[in-house]
């Protein structure tokens, strides 16, 4: 374990999409940025609407214990899955929630409220981006891999004939949380 | 280890189920009959996907019991034949084992294992068919069951059951858990070269002269394939050299110990394992699978505290590494037994230590995989307490 060590923790209701995020993210970090990187799903026997949870390590050192332990960042886009998964952070972990779905939320850690659902919906325009979003926020918020990488990685994932949309709002991710540094801190 | 990367750049992002299909191909199986259950679907998915594209085929069967039948009928006709399961599945394989095993007919089944018993938990991780894998079909018989941890290892463990299953003419097990089947993590692939591909021994004797089950050639008689003119007559009841049903003790007693030996002559360099910082280890860990992963990093949280621990890693459950852990009992005050259910291989480290000292469980069945630091603690507590 290497003093680099990044944990993320994407959490939402089965369907929104938080699994493919996760995905990038690891992808872009070990392929494109060489470091070891594990990410790991937990879901239930629904097909929707069950608590869901991707978990992503990033790493200078090969990763042994394949689960989180101290999580710089979390994103909760449902109150269930808030409550669920809101474990194993480090006191300086950065949490974003999405206000209209989680309205209880610990201010024991720095939490941005942003409405990543209806962003995407009038900004992308399919609510199935709502991850790809997400993904962009936390990027901008944490610099835990390089835009390029995740760029790279995420046109590689997509469904074909949807590389342009994705990067939409990958990049209305970033800008979202740009914005919101700027005004907040 | 396992886990570490030469050379980063030839690295693909693979999920332990898609290695699992990947490292089958790699071995040469052209045939897959399943039926999809989480954990262990992909598996199914990527199997379906690839074996078209390598001329192979896939077939999903209506039940998992007639999945199991299948990979046995196209065995005999000359394929590598693999399915995967989880619980509920394995059990319902069970009688297929069985008749895999009197017929002596090479398979391969995967179970990736989730919470139990019954429907259980389906997406959530245990390790408790373990047992299962050896004794869950019923009468005697000899099991191959590799269980391994990283990504890598799960590749050539795959292909060893393979290979296990066309040596010894059997169906072997790979045992993983949720947690592996699902994980992503960065995978070297293993070059052809690492590693050897074992295909089944043909008769060398003319069909007039063939028996199925001819123990002249040794333990393992060689394997004719059907239709291609030998005489080859299958069947789950105790048969003699012809194939054909007998009830003489005296040839039922010699067949099935047969079966039984011509594995367990082989017991010792099949038991697998991994030794981490044992030298002079005073407390031994012993893990398998993903919990092994957790217990790793235990045993370093401990080293850093001056505890004298180290971790023996099975790879190989089945045949159990017996005389490591008789040898390990006579070197170390303790065994820590950390797994994912309320205490099976424990009972085997006990079995095998042959020496009444603590042997002490670490045990979960709530789904989710036990954290370092609870190892950690019962390491702590063993080392200071002497149980």
């Amino acid at each position: 374990m290497s003093a680099n060590r990044f944990e993320a923790r994407f959490s939402a209701v089965g369907g929104q999409g938080v699994m493919l995020a996760g995905d990038v993210l690891a992808y872009a970090a070990q392929k494109y940025q060489g470091r070891y990187s594990i990410q790991s799903p937990t879901y239930t026997a629904q097909v929707r609407g069950g608590p869901t949870k991707v978990d992503v390590i990033i790493d200078d050192e090969p990763i042994i214990y394949p689960k989180t332990t101290a999580i710089n960042f979390f994103l909760s886009l449902a109150q269930g899955s808030y409550n669920a998964f809101l474990y194993d952070l480090r006191d300086d972990a950065i949490v974003v929630v999405d206000p209209h779905l989680v309205h209880k939320w610990d201010p024991k850690y720095r939490t941005y409220e942003i409405p990543v659902i209806e962003l995407t919906k009038n900004h992308v325009g399919k609510v199935i981006m709502t991850s790809v979003v997400a993904l962009g926020i936390m990027i901008e918020l944490t610099h835990a891999v390089p835009k390029e990488f995740v760029e790279k990685a995420l046109l590689e994932k997509a469904p074909k004939g949807t590389g342009e949309l994705n990067l939409k709002a990958l990049n209305l991710g970033y800008a979202t949380a740009a914005e919101l540094v700027t005004v907040q801190g | 280890m396992s886990s570490g990367h030469s050379d980063k750049s030839e690295i693909v992002f693979w999920q332990g189920n898609e290695v699992v299909a990947e490292a089958a191909i790699a071995a040469g199986c052209r045939f897959y009959a399943g039926y999809p259950i989480t954990p262990s679907s992909e598996i199914a998915a990527v199997m379906a996907e690839r074996l078209p594209e390598v001329g192979g085929t896939f077939i999903q069967m209506e039940d998992e019991i007639a999945a199991m039948g299948a990979i046995i009928g196209a065995s005999l006709a000359g394929k590598k034949t693999f399915t995967a399961t989880s619980g509920p599945g394995f059990s319902l394989k069970m009688e297929n084992i069985g008749y895999a095993c009197m017929a002596e007919v090479p398979c391969v089944v995967v179970n990736v294992m989730r919470g139990g018993p019954s429907t259980g938990l389906p997406t959530a991780l245990a390790q408790a068919d373990v047992m299962q894998a050896r004794w869950g079909t019923h009468g005697d018989h000899p099991t191959i069951a590799l269980a391994p941890a990283y990504h890598r290892e799960i590749y050539l463990c795959t292909i060893k059951c393979f290979n296990y299953a066309e040596k010894y003419r059997i169906p072997t097990m790979l045992l993983l858990d949720e947690v592996l089947g699902h994980l992503s993590e960065g995978i070297q692939v293993p070059d052809p070269s690492e590693y050897e591909i074992f295909d089944r021994v043909k008769p060398s004797v003319p069909p007039e002269k063939y028996f199925p089950y001819d123990s002249s050639f040794g333990d393992v008689p060689p394997m004719a394939t059907y239709f291609e003119g030998y005489r080859f007559h299958v069947t789950g009841l105790n048969h003699n050299r012809t194939g054909f049903p007998t009830t003489d003790p005296e040839i039922c007693q010699q067949e099935e110990m047969r079966m039984i030996r011509k594995v367990m002559k082989d017991a010792e360099q099949l038991a697998e394992y991994e030794e981490y910082r044992m030298e002079d280890a005073e407390v031994a860990v012993f893990s398998f699978g993903s919990t092994a992963r957790g217990a790793r990093v235990a045993v370093d949280e401990a080293r850093k505290q001056g505890i004298k621990v180290g971790l023996l890693r099975a790879i190989t459950l089945w045949p159990f590494p017996d005389r490591k852990i008789y040898e390990l009992a006579r070197q170390v005050k303790a065994f820590v037994v950390p797994e994912v259910n309320l205490g099976q291989i424990i009972l085997e480290v006990e079995r095998a230590s042959h020496r009444d000292m603590p042997i002490v469980g670490v045990n979960r069945v709530g789904g989710v995989p036990i954290p370092p630091g609870e190892i950690f603690n019962k390491i702590k507590e063993v080392a200071r307490d002497g149980r």
